[in-house]
């Protein structure tokens, strides 16, 4: 199978495979004793013809039995060496299957949210369905086929080879044709193969995204225009696909033709032979036979090679996936923290995002249990500085720590637990309001769960819902208002419990009233936590110990709001403005 | 295409059974006569034979794999245009997995069936029956034989049947909820970051991967069973025949020959009883993915034009609730109930209430992305529903809060399913938003946004979808917040452009902060369901206790702590 997959896709397939390689074994054993019974059957039905049949004008027919006795021992064998290896080699294929989805998942979670940003959704989405999906059928069948089909094309050339030397070579004379076809399919099919791969994630990408926000689409009129491009895009795969039939139907019947040229030179030369008395009727009768069994097996390796091809199209998507590297990777020798207090530092921090300058040269230190508010506009680098106290990205220059501790030293699972960021994005899992409420702490009990509902102010309206906590949010929370489910993100957070707590415009969306809940619950629940707080509302900023304005990556003000909001500066005339429009 | 597809059909078959008929002939014939002459030109026509075959499965493999694709994409293109059509409300209750899981595997499936089962089964069938009748012509009583031994095959098929439809089922919706997972893992990403929860989706996906491969040994374990029965039949026809034929060539009745090509008629049957295990896997698979699919189309938009629906051409921009009740199909919780509305044309009415208190579903019945389930909505004076969808809705500019942006250009974010739009219509909107910020990205309005482009802020995400509701100046503008993700410092001006956008035109406000109560000419409290009190604002703090309740003191409080 050398050179027909990339070597990285090659490497994938190998890695899959080990932890099988007994069972693998196994099935290889299985397939040789049933491909032995199988290939067995026209040698004897040759033997009987020859020997049971030929002489039978004297009506001694006990060679005939004896002959059909091994016969009916060979198909039972076969049978039961068959059974046998479906099973084993199907439990391979789904186990396999399994291992990789395992992997990829796993994989692909631990990549960083750059990767994120530059791959999207869709991609990942259609990665881990239809890829996996097309390298299903080679796990499920290929095995079978590939295995099978070998060992009947080697066992029933050297069949042939022993039956008469002369017909067999005539046979092999075919072989370098079948070379010269695959190579021809191989290289055409590999490129169709892969067209229909970069088609597939165009139609599940669209329709993703399109469905997703099905509101708009609807109240924008969009309909038409997004069946559009859906039927232009599924043009694309379905011509693709076309493309790859066309390669298969010819690439199938071509290797079938050969196999009847192949026929018809072994009976014009074996005819040959029999007239001029050199091979007896049976003999070629046996190698006719045989010749259908090596060119039937050969169709069938051309189809695993078509499987093939598709799988390792897909494979090819897949592996790409696995080597992307996280680009905030868990230290190797990280420092454990007994118990975080929560200063976070940043020390000289430069940051660029896709080479370019976000941050330039921050320091700062907050010291723990201080609530900092950042203020500037939008694209000043707040959101930045907060995803480096996550440690969503890393610095390009300079390091942020806690508790002195370099965050790339800590262990990602101990700094997930420190550090908690809640977005203004108030993503809900599909599952019940408990459940998501226990994202926040898997190990919670159900009081813990309902005095964090408590404290954010989520418990009135989440026990007012039919089933209480155990109400199933359906798709994302749509049954909730935006403030509800903020709500639901803030208790989730609170349950958590981290030492640093982050708040991306996590207000943004709430109502008045529950903004005020909120406010209040802030306030107890900010207590003794680090907290750092990005938002649009003065008010929620008015809690803050110290207030940082942000402007083009670096901070430009920092002290405690009384004293900012009457400085001539960029916050005291941000705060004047506010209260005029409260009045 | 039928034609060249039946024709192709059966030439392919013709050719592929007639080929051990010539052979038989070039064994009992030149070779048995030892004609040597003879051989040549009968090993022509076996590769003319060859060829014609050749050509004839081409053409068929062509032409079914063509016509299959066509069809799988006539119906996921159909499957897409329905779900578009099908109202917000059902896709709240489908988990995006489930359908994506339908639109793309189980149409595929349903190809797969219709290219390769159908024909393969088509061609077991043919080829069964050629088959048998070479056999019966040679020698009926062997041919008999041979049946005989295949007729367990219908009880075999019946038992797999009886478990694999449950099987296939299970599979299948399992994947889809597989697909679910995924979905929410690669869209909910920073979430589960955020808490490191890694572990958590880890064993979800695992969980359920497991089960799906539970299921998946069950019906290997059930395939591999019909499989091997299928491969032993034939395999036991066989060594029959090679005994009763043997019989029958010892006693006379029977050449060689023409047992060598029984025996060879008997190996024909191999592959096609082969074929008959995977048809009926696949048949299963079939009719549980048409099922899945027609659990989707069967389900008829509730939300669409009416048989006599009329279009309306200009609207004043008035609108009336009248009785409005809502609830979700299925519930029995009324959301809104016995709701009385006018806002008269060019007013701005904002809505406020708790959290959960229905403001924006009531902001939604208007442009009918839901339906009321009693009383009326009127626009103009005309019930919602009685206006053609696309013609209520060109009326109408909404901006979620959740601003959804598409991978798309700006340009074609900004005019959606809108006919032309003019340049001059599109620099409003754009000023109106305060959304100049688009005229310096870098490739301007041809710029692409959304998941797989230029990275917006949530603030200017906003204000895109802020500029794209005004866009060409609807008569009716329904905002739902569409100030919250914005920054202090331009929401000042954004709401100064609103108020400029309002003017002339009718407004539905959900207000979830005050000051953007000031676009407001009056304020509707909305509890428990129904509108508990409207006036202004000032009126409404004289006078409602809840709304200075809901209000008064934030703005308390927010000064207290202002002025502190």
């Amino acid at each position: 199978m050398a050179g027909l997959l990339r070597r990285r896709s090659r490497r994938l397939l190998a890695g899959l495979a080990r932890p099988y390689r007994w069972w693998l074994a196994l099935a290889a054993v299985l397939i040789l004793i049933r491909s032995a019974a199988f290939l067995s059957l026209p040698y004897l039905v040759g033997l009987g013809i020859d020997k049971g049949v030929r002489p039978g004008t004297t009506g001694n027919l006990s060679t005939l039995y004896l002959i059909v006795g091994a016969l009916l021992l060979a198909i039972a064998l076969n049978a039961l060496a068959n059974f046998a290896f479906l099973r084993v080699s199907g439990q391979i294929g789904a186990n396999m299957l399994f291992d990789l989805r395992r992997t990829l998942f796993a994989h692909v979670q631990e990549l960083s949210l750059s990767f994120y940003e530059r791959y999207t959704s869709g991609r990942i989405i259609s990665r881990l369905t239809s890829d996996i999906d097309a390298l299903n059928e080679l796990l499920s069948t290929g095995l079978n086929s590939v295995l099978t089909s070998t060992i009947s094309v080697l066992a029933i050339t050297v069949i042939l080879l022993r039956l008469d030397v002369r017909l067999g070579m005539v046979t092999l004379v075919a072989m370098p044709i079948v070379v010269a076809l695959t190579y021809w399919f191989r290289s055409n099919s590999g490129r169709a193969y892969r067209a229909v791969r970069r088609a597939i994630v165009l139609v599940i990408v669209h329709y993703v995204e399109s469905l997703g926000g099905i509101r708009a689409v609807h109240a924008f009129r969009r309909e038409p225009r997004n069946q559009e491009i859906f039927e232009d895009v599924d043009a694309r795969y379905r011509d693709a696909n076309i493309w790859s039939n066309r390669l298969v139907s010819t690439f199938g019947p071509a290797i079938n033709l050969l196999g009847r040229l192949t026929t018809t030179s072994v009976l014009l030369y074996g005819g040959y032979l029999v007239i001029q008395g050199q091979l007896t009727l049976g003999i070629l009768t046996a190698f006719v036979l045989y010749l259908r069994q090596f060119f039937d097996p050969m169709q069938e390796l051309s189809q695993f090679y078509n499987v093939l091809q598709a799988a390792g199209a897909a494979l090819e998507k897949l592996a790409g996936v696995i080597e992307e590297a996280p680009t905030v990777p868990e230290s190797v020798t990280p420092i454990r923290l007994d118990s975080v207090k929560g200063a976070v530092a940043f020390e000289h921090v430069t940051f660029a995002y896709r080479d370019k300058p976000v941050l330039h040269d921050i320091d700062l230190n907050v010291p723990a249990g201080q609530i900092v508010a950042l203020v500037g506009e939008t694209g000043a680098g707040k959101t930045t500085m907060a995803r480096l106290i996550a440690r969503f990205y890393d610095p390009t220059i300079g390091r942020v720590t806690l508790d002195d501790v370099d965050l790339r030293d800590v262990a990602v699972e101990e700094l997930r637990r420190a550090v908690v960021t809640v977005t203004q994005e108030s993503f809900l899992f599909s599952g019940t309001v408990g459940e998501n409420l226990l994202f926040g702490r898997p190990g919670a009990t159900r009081d813990e769960m309902v005095e964090a509902a408590k404290a954010i102010g989520a418990h009135e309206f989440i026990s007012a819902m039919p089933n209480g906590y155990d109400t199933d949010v359906r798709r994302r929370g749509v049954r909730l208002s935006s403030g509800q489910r903020q709500l639901v993100a803030f208790a989730r957070a609170f349950l958590a419990d981290p030492r640093v707590l982050i708040l991306d415009e996590a207000t943004s969306s709430l109502d008045l009233p529950s903004e005020r809940l909120v406010q209040r619950a802030l306030r107890t629940l900010l207590r003794g936590r680090t907290a750092v707080i990005i938002a649009h509302r003065l008010s929620t900023v008015e809690i803050a110990d110290r207030v940082l304005v942000v402007d083009a990556g670096r901070v430009i003000e920092d002290g405690p709001p009384s004293e900012l909001r009457v400085a001539e500066g960029r916050y005291g005339s941000l705060h004047r403005q506010w209260l005029e429009s409260l009045a | 295409m039928v034609v060249v597809f039946a024709v192709s059909q059966v030439g392919s078959l013709v050719a592929a059974a007639s080929i051990p008929k010539v052979i038989q002939h070039i064994v009992d014939g030149p070779i048995t006569h030892r004609h040597l002459d003879q051989l040549l030109p009968m090993g022509a026509l076996l590769v003319a034979v060859g060829l014609v075959e050749f050509i004839f499965v081409f053409l068929r493999r062509h032409y079914s794999g063509t016509a299959s694709l066509h069809m799988e994409t006539d119906l996921r293109n159909d499957f897409y245009a329905h779900l578009q059509g099908l109202q917000v409300s059902f896709h709240d209750n489908w988990q995006s997995g489930q359908l994506l899981s339908r639109a793309i595997s189980d149409i595929a499936t349903v190809r797969r069936f219709v290219s390769f089962a159908l024909i393969w089964f088509l061609q077991t069938v043919v080829t069964f029956v050629v088959v048998v009748i070479l056999m019966l012509q040679l020698d009926w009583q062997l041919a008999l034989v041979v049946v005989g031994c295949m007729l367990p095959i219908a009880f075999f098929s019946h038992r797999f049947h009886e478990k694999y439809k449950f099987i296939a089922r299970r599979m299948q919706d399992q994947q889809g909820d597989l697909t679910t997972i995924i979905e929410e893992m690669a869209t909910g990403v920073r979430i589960i970051k955020a808490f490191g929860r890694m572990p958590l989706m880890q064993k979800r996906f695992e969980d359920q991967a497991g089960l799906l491969r539970g299921t998946s040994l069950h019906a290997i374990n059930e395939r591999a069973e019909i499989w091997t029965q299928l491969n032993f039949l034939p395999n036991l026809s066989l060594v029959s025949v090679l005994l009763l034929g043997g019989m029958s060539v010892v006693q006379g009745r029977l050449t060689i020959g023409g047992l060598v090509a029984f025996m060879s008629y008997v190996f024909m049957l191999t592959w096609p009883m082969d074929a008959i295990g995977w048809v009926l896997a696949m048949r299963e698979e079939f009719q549980t993915a048409s099922e899945r699919l027609n659990e989707v189309l069967d389900s008829h938009p509730e939300i669409a034009d009416r048989t006599h629906a009329r279009t309306h051409e200009r609207s004043r921009g008035r609108i009336e609730f009248r009785g409005v009740g809502f609830k979700y199909p299925k519930s029995n919780d009324w959301i809104l109930r016995d709701l009385n509305l006018v806002v008269e044309p060019g007013e701005t009415v904002g809505l406020v209430g708790r959290t959960g208190s229905g403001k924006t579903t009531l902001a939604y019945l208007v442009p009918r992305l839901y339906d009321v389930s009693e009383g009326s909505v009127l626009l103009d004076g005309i019930d919602v529903r009685d206006l053609q969808l696309r013609s209520l809705r060109s009326h109408i500019g909404v901006a979620f809060e959740d601003p959804i942006l598409f991978s798309a250009s700006v340009h074609e974010n900004l005019v959606m399913g809108r006919a032309i739009v003019s340049d001059h219509e599109l620099k409003r909107a754009i000023d109106v938003a305060q959304a100049g910020f688009v005229w310096d990205l870098p490739w301007g309005l041809e710029t692409r946004v959304g998941e797989q482009g230029y990275t917006l802020s949530g603030g200017q995400r906003q204000r895109l979808a802020l500029a794209r509701a005004v866009l060409g100046t609807p008569p009716v503008l329904v905002l739902d917040d569409p100030l919250s993700a914005v920054d202090v410092h331009t929401e000042a001006a954004i709401e100064e452009a609103l108020a400029r956008a309002l003017q002339g035109v009718t407004g539905l406000l959900v207000v979830h902060r005050p000051s953007t109560l000031a676009l407001a000419d009056r304020v509707a409290l909305i509890d428990g369901g129904s509108i508990a009190a409207i006036g202004t604002h000032r009126e409404l703090l004289r006078t409602n206790e809840l709304y200075r309740a809901l209000l008064s003191q934030e703005y308390r409080e927010d000064r207290e702590e202002a002025l502190a």
